[in-house]
């Protein structure tokens, strides 16, 4: 609590109804004096994001028709993509012993994990350029968490035009899938979504702590994140044992995918596959860590 | 002529100087051609009587796609040429003795070309020593070798004749980032950068062959590994001709026309 | 009270040639150049005083700036900003990281504003931009309204509120900025370059207003710019630094000139500390 200044007691006592600070009693001058300590109320982080989100969305009405256009401009960027799975299976029957329908569905879940994380991770994924310009010195004056910032940066509610496409390609392939549809299985397709926006949120948030150790070098960690959206089109098992065990021990993709999907399919009926997916989480944790190091480097090192 | 020779150079030497940039571009394109085959080649273990081009030709195509990825990016624009026409340095470019559509044209392929060449070679290198199915084969023979670097070039211009189309239409209206991510996704898919255009069915590919798209890379990486020969090859690279002198007709015509407006505008 | 004692700092850059072939030597050798910009730098300034920090440009005083808002650790010294202590190293009992004080602590009570850097957001009124401080600061609603009608008033911001930062002359936005750096009320201002690019009437605005900031809150007031104007107007202490190095310290009659203007004396002091 810190000693704001002198009010005498009965002046602005409440304000809007509210109270805002504790009255004390004490000696100044010989003589017994009621002041108020003004009361320190930390505005809560998740409140402060959601004021952070209705400035960007401001923003973002001022330009409605650029919007739009891009909005569309995303769904035709992953249509085409789209496209092309669905000519190659024009002339192929299945892939690895997955059908049409089936790789639908696992296009569909990995693209909806990638563009939601997308979407509010955004301000990672350009976090190259909050460095190059300097942005992020001024993040780091200001008396809040860096990781709070840098998401309530961006928003990018454009993305919506991929997760519209992966509903149209999800709403087919689950409607063409030949599977009873449970609620265990509802729930493992949510538990899927979850796992894998906390897996891209993670990388998007490798990708921003490596700019801080080089700006150049950074194309190869598209890979993983683009990369992974590209050809997580296909369940890894396709890709051989090998693909397998690296993304289902080093960067869990398939927890989020390929795992989960088998039980979608029935091709196990293991409940623990429900909850494989939340098990993808624990990547955050390494993606934080080397967050923290690279701040502090550039802490250390200016810019 | 001179100028756009230090400017190539000038764009070579800042793309060595950035070594980890160009260690960290050619690992990435590595690993995607990589992954691509994976793709095919699961593709191929189940149905290889479906399969329209030999895995060989596939794979080479694939390693070919990746080394020439600057001549045929659709998203590489100068945002130096936006600016510009948009913030009215376009005066000082009037003044020239030369047409904008020309200046802006070599430079263009100014840039592919430096681009390019920084990658190609690692990745071609590595490529040939890749195990058969999964890397760079070798040309077919020397004619179609020949005929492949021939249309490789036809292709760049192709490609750099559809960039100043954009650039000339842009002088007419300020183009937004949503057509020209527009443009970006029907040149990748009709050029055969998603998937190759064999495997369109039949019907659809006799159509696609016919845009100007699919007269840029699906024309000398599929010469290269013999999949277009003989009249079919005469065929295609006919058509890139024709679309190459048309394009660039209609942009010389549009870049003229939005010379005059920049004149009487002011810019 | 802000307190620098012997503090150090030295950069690392990568050496980039010109020409072709150095070029190509780049590609497999990378050779460094260690960069000194801070030697041994000592200094104490006052709560209330207001102190201009001058040198050329590269002398140092971005890296101590940054030093003193607690975004840049300096590789030795001590540093105290108000009884907080920032960093300390070789002293006689060393400090565990726990005992200094963190970032967010610090940052809550200064006001930093960049001439060329805005940190207000682009395409809202600026008010909305306060409210959303107001929220990043934690400032209680009485606070914000009592400092909001000040500011207001003082920088003449009335019909700039409900303008977009994008519509506003630098001028204005550079009103508003230095409002905005003082809503959450900090005890310490710092301003670098503040008048860069300003029109005559702003500038006088700018200078009115810091200087009756300091006389009438007590607000200590740091200022680096190359205008000497603003330095005569604000400033009863110089701090000059060169390469990395205090030269001089002493208030304006020290430096100035009978006869000369502040600009020729800068120079003549530059010319001879040689830098």
């Amino acid at each position: 609590m810190r000693e704001r200044q002198l009010y005498r007691a009965d002046d602005n006592m409440k304000f809007n109804g509210k109270r805002f600070c504790d009255v004390k009693n004490v000696v100044s001058d010989g003589e017994r004096k009621e002041i108020c300590i003004m009361k320190k109320q930390k505005v809560s982080g998740l409140r402060l994001y959601i004021h952070y989100l209705s400035i960007i969305f401001r923003s973002a009405m001022q330009y409605k028709v650029s919007f739009l256009l891009m909005a569309l401009g995303q769904f035709l960027v992953s249509f085409s993509v789209f496209l092309g799975v669905y000519f190659m299976f024009q002339r192929f029957s299945n892939v690895k012993g997955f059908t049409y329908s089936e790789v639908l569905l696992c296009f569909s879940i990995m693209l909806m994990e990638f563009s939601l994380a997308e979407i509010w991770a955004r301000g990672f994924d350009t976090f190259p350029s909050m460095i190059r310009q300097g942005t992020f010195d001024r993040v780091l004056l200001r008396p809040r968490n860096e990781v709070l910032q840098v998401l309530g940066s961006k928003f990018e509610l454009v993305r919506i035009g991929k997760v519209l496409q992966a509903l149209v390609m999800f709403v087919y392939g689950m409607t063409h899938v030949e599977v009873r549809w449970t609620a265990a299985k509802v729930l493992t397709v949510v538990f899927m979504l979850i796992g894998g926006i906390g897996l891209f949120t993670g990388l998007f948030m490798i990708y921003a702590a490596l700019s801080f150790f080089t700006l150049e070098g950074l194309e190869f960690m598209n890979l993983f994140t683009d990369g992974a959206r590209e050809y997580g089109k296909y369940p890894f098992g396709v890709y051989g044992k090998r693909m397998l065990q690296l993304t289902t021990f080093v960067i869990p993709y398939a927890l989020v995918q390929h795992y989960p999907l088998l039980y979608i399919l029935d091709r196990r009926d293991n409940p623990f596959y429900i909850f494989l997916p939340l098990l993808a989480l624990w990547f955050m944790i390494p993606s934080y860590g080397l967050w923290h190091y690279g701040v502090r480097k550039y802490k250390s090192s200016g810019s | 002529m001179k100028k756009y020779f230090s400017f190539f150079r000038l764009r070579l030497i800042t793309g060595l100087q950035y070594r980890t940039a160009a260690l960290a571009g050619m690992t990435t394109q590595f690993f995607w051609g990589f992954m691509e085959i994976m793709v095919f080649h699961a593709f191929y273990e189940a149905d290889p009587t479906a399969y329209p081009m030999t895995m060989e030709a596939t794979a080479s195509y694939v390693w070919l796609q990746q080394a020439f990825l600057a001549f045929f990016g659709a998203w590489m624009f100068e945002g130096e040429i936006f600016d510009t026409i948009n913030n009215g340095n376009l005066a000082y470019e009037l003044c020239r003795p030369i047409h904008i559509y020309d200046m802006w044209f070599v430079r263009s392929v100014a840039l592919r070309l430096s681009r390019a060449l920084l990658r190609c070679i690692p990745i071609l290198v590595v490529a040939v020593f890749l195990p058969k199915s999964y890397g760079l084969g070798l040309p077919a023979s020397h004619y179609a070798f020949m005929w492949f670097l021939i249309t490789l070039m036809l292709g760049l211009l192709v490609m750099v004749s559809l960039n100043m189309l954009v650039y000339v239409t842009s002088l007419f209206t300020i183009s937004g980032d949503g057509l020209r991510i527009l443009f970006c996704s029907v040149v990748e898919f009709f050029s055969g950068q998603i998937i190759p255009l064999p495997f369109f069915p039949e019907k659809v590919q006799r159509l696609l062959e016919l845009n100007p798209f699919a007269s840029m890379g699906n024309v000398p990486f599929r010469i290269y590994s013999g999949n277009l020969a003989g009249q079919e090859m005469t065929r295609a690279i006919v058509i890139q001709v024709f679309w190459l002198l048309s394009l660039i007709a209609l942009g010389r015509v549009i870049g003229a026309g939005g010379e005059r407006k920049a004149i009487i505008q002011g810019g | 009270m802000i307190t620098m004692e012997h503090v150090c700092k030295t950069y690392r850059i990568a050496k980039r040639n010109a020409g072709f072939s150095e070029a190509c030597k780049a590609l497999f050798h990378r050779e460094y150049e260690e960069i000194h910009a801070l030697k041994d730098v000592s200094f104490t300034i006052d709560d209330g005083e207001m102190v201009g920090y001058i040198g050329p440009n590269g002398a140092g005083k971005s890296s101590t700036i940054k030093i003193l808002s607690g975004i840049l650790t300096p590789d030795s010294g001590n540093v105290t900003v108000d009884g907080r202590l920032l960093w300390n190293s070789g002293s006689k009992v060393p400090l565990t990281k726990q005992e200094r004080c963190s970032r967010i602590e610090h940052v809550s009570q200064i006001g930093v504003v960049f001439g060329q850097r805005s940190q207000l957001w682009w395409d809202v009124p600026v008010i909305d931009s306060f409210e959303l401080l107001k929220d990043i600061y934690s400032i209680s609603e009485p606070v914000y309204r009592e400092n909001l009608v000040e500011l207001t008033e003082l920088l003449n911001l009335k019909e700039l509120l409900r303008t977009p930062t994008r519509q506003l002359s630098l001028g204005q936005r550079m009103r508003c900025e230095i409002a905005a750096s003082l809503l959450h009320s900090p005890r310490i201002l710092f301003l670098d370059e503040p008048t860069i690019g300003l029109d005559a009437v702003s500038k006088l605005a700018v200078r009115e207003f810091v200087k009756n900031l300091n006389k009438n809150h007590g607000t200590t007031v740091i200022l680096t710019t190359h205008d000497m104007q603003d330095i005569e107007a604000l400033a009863s202490r110089i701090i000059l630094i060169g390469k990395g190095q205090i030269l001089m310290d002493g208030g304006l009659e020290d430096i100035r000139r009978g006869g000369e203007s502040m600009d020729e004396t800068l120079a003549e002091l530059y010319r001879t500390y040689e830098i």
